[in-house]
């Protein structure tokens, strides 16, 4: 009877030293991620290269994505603006709702799905097939030549696909206002400029993204190297690093948020 | 000397946790020699390598490398050890990102300022030296298992290493390569003047081409010798895995705690 | 992949994201020169600013010449003081009047200028003394409920006679 009490206790405080632990291990890694990033980025080519993997791949994915946000929120925006008579507005809500939220958010979110499990896997593959290991055996740190570089090329990445997603989403928005439903393009933009302000909604979405891109790709590339070095481990790791990316990202979005508007 | 000797291994333990792994072990490996370390899955032969590499720190005893204690060395050190150090894994583990020609250029533009016309050259006369010339643009996933095998040792040897260490080379390889794999080992540790280590448990083969034998079982040595020594030696244990006998001193049967009658619930089952 | 195809991609990715960052900037949030040196600052009181936020454009005959840049309460006056930046190149002369409107019925508001005939130019840091308050629709809607029940209520004392 006791058992019955005390197991699901013992499970919890299981878990939470676990959680402790790995939040523990996922900052030291991060720290020597920070301290070997000196050497990779001298070889910065290295970084392009994971630049081309996780970022100019997922330009496809971002690009047709923000286009749909755009005239879905141009659609929805109209119909909600026009019965208080202010569909004039519908230009100045694309870019506000595109530029603080959706486009950091959910770029991040597609980001992680495409590059943040592909790196998890890659790493995760490395690490299964003694990759790492000879590295470290060849007196490479495997921390300074594999993660750095993912990690620096995530970082870097994540606003420019942000800010891709931006632009095509306010593209959308236009299509669907201006060129298919037919309010003035003149308004439609002015609105937009009038309402939208450079530091306060441009910037810190573009700070956000960046935050983003820090959480995504450590998350990435640590769930990679701290894998269970067995084809299971590695598709377990996979699916852990897009579920707590996607978690993440909005728990994150939200500090964020509280903090910026 | 420690100068004759190149590896010792001084009263080394070591243990995963609770499991103890490696009891005790102390053994010398002459400098140029090619030693092979054998025993059965799981006896530890792996963990002394590791320990060699200074991967993992004993947890009692001392690992001489050249007379230095491996696990002694602080990170500076360590790399330089590891500098003249080639290690050949058990599946090759090949950079599967990279080209052939990139792979064993690998640790020659990762620890030297080298002009790229330079390592072009290092890299044929590699992988000309394990007889693969030719394949430099070809990516690993390209590779039969005995050619992948190759690769990795003509990108262990990149550097010239003074040690080599050879983690199951043989495993997985049809007997072809097996027989290449083989003759190049021996080959490269008498051209090179290297002192090399293999853990194995391909007995035949290796026993072919090593200089000195050191057995492995439940982490400690149960036998040495040279070749020959070995071949006529009077140890069951001994014969029991050269010959691959299912019972011996190595027992079929787990050691379990229960019967099987009472596993069964046959008879003596003990209900509460 | 060759490198050099690699680098190629990579510069056009990162070449397309200053271009969005640059279009997000220019196009969508209207990045006009603000900075200190091509700014100038002018004081206005007014009785009732109504909703005007901070940012807000100052307009001169519906050209935008400069934003609101802060909003505060003078508590000798108990007035609203608005801090106004106003670009460089335009100037405005003594008399000078500002008031505060609205786009639309229910837009945003904003300050309109009225440039006055006063040859003696308003320098920086001086105060807008002409102005007139927002016109706030609760209690426009107020006096015309008052003025229209008055009018009402005489009706109906006649009708009843």
């Amino acid at each position: 009877m006791t058992e019955l009490l005390l197991s699901p206790l013992r499970r919890l405080g299981h878990s939470t030293i676990n959680a402790i632990w790995r939040l523990g291990f996922i900052t030291r890694f991060l720290l020597a991620i920070l301290r070997y990033s000196g050497q990779s980025l001298l070889r910065f080519n290295l970084t392009i290269r994971e630049i081309y993997f996780a970022g100019v791949m997922s330009v496809i994915i971002v690009v047709v994505s923000g286009l749909f946000v755009g005239m879905v929120l141009g659609l929805q925006g109209y119909n909600t603006l026009s019965r208080f008579g202010s569909a004039d507005a519908l230009g100045a809500l694309v870019a506000l709702s595109l530029l603080r939220e959706l486009g950091p958010v959910l770029a991040a979110l597609l980001f992680s799905s495409r590059a943040g499990s592909a790196m998890t896997a890659e790493i995760g593959l490395m690490k299964a097939t003694e990759q790492l290991d000879a590295m470290s055996v060849m007196a490479v740190n495997p921390i300074a030549r594999v993660v750095a570089p993912r990690f620096w090329a995530g970082v870097i990445s994540m606003p420019i696909l942000a800010a891709m997603f931006n632009v095509m989403g306010i593209f959308g928005g236009y299509l669907i206002g201006v060129v298919m439903i037919g309010l003035d393009s003149g308004t439609f933009w002015s609105q937009m400029q009038n309402n939208v302000d450079l530091h306060y909604d441009v910037i810190n979405g573009l700070i956000k993204s960046l935050c983003f891109g820090i959480v995504v790709t450590l998350i990435a590339v640590f769930e990679g190297y701290d894998a269970t070095p067995t084809a299971a481990g590695v598709s377990a790791a996979t699916t852990r690093t897009v579920v707590t990316s996607a978690l993440v990202i909005l728990a994150v979005d939200f500090v964020l948020t509280a903090f910026m508007f | 000397m420690s100068s004759d000797h190149f590896i010792e291994f001084r009263n080394v333990s070591f243990a995963y946790g609770e499991r103890p792994i490696l009891k005790n072990i102390s053994l010398t490996i002459p400098r140029g020699k090619l030693v092979a370390i054998m025993g059965g899955s799981g006896s530890g032969k792996t963990t002394m390598l590791r320990l060699i590499a200074g991967q993992i720190p004993p947890s009692a005893g001392q690992v001489l490398v050249d007379g230095r204690d491996v696990a002694a060395m602080n990170h500076a050190e360590l790399f330089e050890h590891r500098r003249r150090m080639g290690m050949l894994f058990q599946f090759g583990a090949l950079f599967t990102d990279l080209s052939v020609g990139d792979n064993v250029a690998f640790p020659i533009r990762e620890h030297t300022r080298l002009p790229e016309s330079m390592i072009h050259d290092l890299v044929i006369m590699k992988l000309a030296a394990v007889g693969l010339r030719g394949t430099q643009a070809l990516m690993p996933a390209e590779l039969s298992g005995g050619m992948a095998r190759r690769v990795a040792l003509a990108r262990a040897i990149a550097l010239d290493p003074q040690l080599m260490l050879y983690d199951e080379p043989f495993t997985g390889l049809d007997p072809i390569s097996l027989g290449v794999i083989a003759h190049l080992i021996k080959k490269l540790n008498d051209a090179l003047g290297t002192t090399s280590i293999m853990v194995t448990h391909d007995v035949h083969k290796s026993l072919d081409i090593v200089d000195y034998v050191y057995f492995v079982s439940n982490g400690e040595i149960v036998a040495d010798g040279t070749p020959e020594d070995i071949r006529s030696s009077p140890s069951p244990w001994v014969h029991q895995f050269m010959w691959g006998e299912a019972d011996g001193p190595v027992h079929f049967a787990y050691p379990a705690s229960t019967s099987l009658q009472q596993d069964l619930g046959l008879k003596g089952s003990q209900h509460d | 992949m060759k490198r050099s195809t690699i680098d190629l991609w990579v510069g056009l990715f990162v070449a397309i994201g200053i271009a969005a960052v640059v279009f997000l900037s220019l196009k969508v949030a209207n990045l006009t020169p603000q900075s200190a040196d091509q700014t100038y600052t002018l004081y206005a009181d007014f009785d009732n600013i109504g909703g005007l936020k901070v940012k807000a454009p100052i307009k001169e005959a519906g050209v935008v010449v400069g934003r609101v840049a802060a909003i505060q309460l003078d508590t000798k006056t108990y007035r609203a003081r608005v801090t106004l930046n106003l670009e460089k190149q335009y100037t405005f002369s003594r008399d000078a009047s500002a008031e505060i409107l609205t786009a639309g019925l229910l837009g945003e508001q904003y300050i309109g200028l009225l440039q006055g005939g006063d040859p003696d130019e308003l320098k920086p840091g001086e105060h807008i003394t002409l102005t007139s308050s927002a016109l706030v629709l609760e209690q426009l809607i107020g006096k015309f409920m008052t003025s229209f029940t008055g009018g009402n209520n005489k009706n109906s004392a006649s009708a009843a006679q």
